[in-house]
Parts: C-alpha cells; structure tokens; sequence
C-alpha cells in the first residue's frame, strides 16, 4: 500500500493552479501531482506513491547508502 | 545518479553484511518490521532465513488493508451497494471478505466499483458522471492519507460536488504504543516504516526510545537497506543505548513532508480507531474535519451494518500482532490460500500471509 517509486522530473505544467509533473518511472512516463512538492524542478528525481511525488530523492544520501560498508570499516 | 534499484541488490555488497550480522550470535534478538512493503522485502529476498536462527524477523500491524476492521469492510460493501454510488478504491480492497460479501462479489453482482491507482482518477471520475455520487474508500495509513486530503482540497477547489472519502485511515505511531503497552510479544527494535517517515519524519517516533527504551530504525525497502537496518538495531541493542536513528536518508528527514503534514491537519481531525487484531487505539485513525463534512460520505450516507463477524478460525489477529507467524494459523496453505483468501492478511498482496505464502512456504523447517 505504502509503495513508492523513484522517477525523475521530464517537464512541469500548470493546470487550473495545480502543478503536475510529467515522471519517467523505468522508462514509462506518467502524470503525477506536485501538491506535495512545490519546489519540485525539472531533473529532479522523486518519489511517487498513488500519483503524488512525496519526495524529492536526495543522490548523495543514496551514494553514502551503497558505500555503507566502507564507511563502517572506517569508522570500526 | 545512481538506479536507485539494482545496486541495492547487489550481492557483492550483500554477504559481507550477512556475515557481519551473524557475529551477533550471544543472545536472542526479536526485531518486528511494521510495514507491509518491508514484510514483501524480507520474504521475497529471503532475508528471514538468510539472517542466523536467533535473529528473529516479527511481522506487525503494518498492511493498512489487515488492519481494516470487519465493521469498516462491510460499510464499503454496503455503500457499494447504493446504485446512486460509484465506488472507487485501491486495487488490494477488493477480495477482502466481509461478513457476508466482498467488494468484487458485489461488483460481479453488478454494483458499480472502481479500482484506483490514485484519488485523482477519481475526482475524475466524479466529475465526468455528476449524475452519480463518486465515494472513495480511503485505506491505508500516513503515506496515503495525504493523497487523500488533497484530492478533498482540490475537489473543493474543482468544485465537484459529487465526490465524497469513506476514511478509514490509521496512523502507525499508536499503534507500536499499544503493542509496547500490551507486552503481549518481546520486540527488541523496531524496523520503521519507510514511506509513512517520509511523511511524517524521525521525530514521530522518539516516544520509543525515550518512553519505553526500544530502539528503531527507519528503513528503505530494498535488501541492502535492510541489512543495514538489522545491523544498526543489533549494534543499538548490543550498546543498551536506545535511540531513533534514519537509515533511508535518501527520502526520510527529520521533519518529514511538511505540505503533507498540514493538508492532513485541514482536512482530517484525529480520532480513535478499530484495527483488526488489536481492537481500539485511542487517536489512531483520520476523520474528517467538520468544515469539509460536505466531503464526508460518512456523513452524506446512513450506512448501518447490523453485525459484523471475523472469519472464524483465522489468526489474522494474532499475526498482526506478532504473537503467531502466518506458518502457525490452521487455515495457512489449506483453507487459506491467495486464490481463495480467508482474511485479509492473505488477501492483500502486502498481508504477511500472503507475502509468507508466495515466497517462503517452501523454506519452511519441518520438526
């Protein structure tokens, strides 16, 4: 139920004062609402759940989570 | 910019986390996972069984579709009833077995239900069929009901008049409070649930540690995340030092989703809810707000059910509640299969039943 799925921002368009993005998710492009996220950019990956990006994906954390094990062997 | 996905499945990165979990072999460890999409991660990547016999990986409360009180289930089946009403819903609703029916048996009998990626598809609907009254029946907990919210605001916003949310919707935090208050199983950390953090931030579970000295650790979903989740609530627990500590930065900060946050404030007001299993927690469910009463389709219909029965011989229960395993319900793999499900643990494709079913009843140990 919670699911969530990273995609990244391909365009942005205003419709009647609600800002949707159109998402790349694995190569399918969807329609999602910024209501959650209204500084949202282009380029930006997110987080979707049942059509709303919730978050934006911050790369760096991402980057420290897969180099979890060298950090650990530093700091042990 | 990295996948997101694959890397986090890399075995290379994997084993030498495995193996630094097994030194952790003094004692008995019992970790519980309180959201559905963790419970199909541990199954499906065999994580139950790759991690040492006395590191013991518990299933809670955390399939908002389990969770749903028999009550709940069998109002939606009355609403979809109405033939002024189109029903619409998420997807895993539909075969969950009311006392006497379920939303797709009453779909098959010609009711009007609509399966929903999002409440957006719905408003839509509402508004290309103003001659009928669109009721979304709102499941799930912190992650959704946000979705929820603002589909009111922006039905308010649109206009449409004709939309209406039968909410059921729960937060998680009380509900780990109860099942702390009740003692009833020995949880030595907690592995907390991503999407509903992203929401809601660390700081909604900092009662853990400081009120009832139990660690936790909010966790991504994919099997690196995991391990290292397991590896930072061992260290916790090995130290006796508690806190609540953020393995998926990449998503989850302190605060969470503030824009979330306050269109759940406007539209919902907190409430005491029914969960299956556990039976009422105080201020654990999402109401909606007077103001938007218009919004309400518990308001707009009188739905009364006369009684309403759990399947009997399930233990849906107690696995939500960490006391039994799915492996020890009598109905598991013979009465109660995903084809033809008895309660909702084995319905929803996220319930531990379901999830044990698919991909680990053939790991089972037999005595």
């Amino acid at each position: 139920m919670c699911l969530g799925v990273p995609g990244k921002i391909v365009s942005i368009e205003e419709l009647a004062g609600f800002r949707l993005a159109e998402v790349d998710i694995s190569g399918t492009k969807r329609k999602v609402s910024l209501d959650m996220l209204p500084d949202a950019q282009v380029g930006d990956y997110v987080l979707v759940h049942a059509g709303y990006a919730v978050q934006v994906i911050d790369e760096e954390a991402a980057k420290e989570t897969l180099n979890y094990l060298e950090q650990i062997e530093w700091s042990d | 910019m990295v996948r997101l996905i694959d890397e986090f499945r890399d075995p290379e990165l994997l084993r030498p986390l495995l193996q630094r979990i097994s030194s952790y072999d003094d004692r008995n460890y019992s970790l519980m996972e309180v959201c559905g999409t963790h419970t199909v991660s541990i199954s499906r990547f065999g994580i139950r069984s790759a991690v040492p016999e006395n590191i013991k990986l518990l299933s809670g409360p955390g399939c908002p579709v389990c969770v749903t009180s028999q009550q709940d289930v069998d109002k939606a089946i009355e609403l979809a009833k109405n033939s002024n009403i189109i029903l619409a819903t998420f997807g895993d609703m539909m075969k969950v077995p009311g006392t006497k029916s379920s939303l797709a048996k009453e779909k098959a009998k010609g009711a009007n239900v609509v399966v929903c990626y999002s409440t957006r598809e719905a408003l839509d609907i509402a508004e290309e069929h103003p001659e009928k009254e669109v009721v979304f029946y709102g499941v799930g907990f912190e992650t959704t009901a946000p979705t929820v919210a603002f589909s009111i605001l922006e039905a308010k916003k649109r206009k449409i008049k004709n939309y209406s949310v039968f909410s059921t919707h729960k937060l998680v935090p009380p509900a780990l409070r109860a099942l702390l208050d009740s003692g009833e199983v020995r949880i030595d950390g907690f592995i907390l649930p991503g999407h509903v953090s992203v929401i809601i931030g660390l700081k909604a579970y900092e009662f853990l540690s400081e009120e009832y000295g139990v660690p936790g650790v909010v966790s991504g979903f994919e099997p690196l995340d995991i391990l290292i989740t397991i590896e930072m609530l061992l260290k916790q627990i090995r130290s006796k030092k508690a806190k609540i500590e953020n393995q998926y930065k990449r998503t989850v900060t302190y605060d969470g989703n503030i824009y979330a946050q306050k269109a759940l404030e406007e539209v919902f007001k907190i409430d005491d809810a029914e969960w299956r299993g556990i039976g009422l927690i105080p201020k654990s469910g999402l109401a909606i707000n007077e103001e938007f009463e218009d919004f309400d389709a518990s308001k707009k219909f009188d739905v009364k059910v006369p009684y309403s029965i759990e399947p009997p011989n399930c233990s849906c229960g107690e696995v939500l509640r960490g006391v039994k395993s799915p492996f020890e319900c009598k109905l598991f793999g013979k009465g109660c299969t995903p084809e033809h499900p008895v309660g909702p643990c084995m319905v929803s494709s996220e319930g531990a039943c379901a999830a044990y079913y698919r991909f680990e009843r053939y790991t089972r140990v037999v005595d």
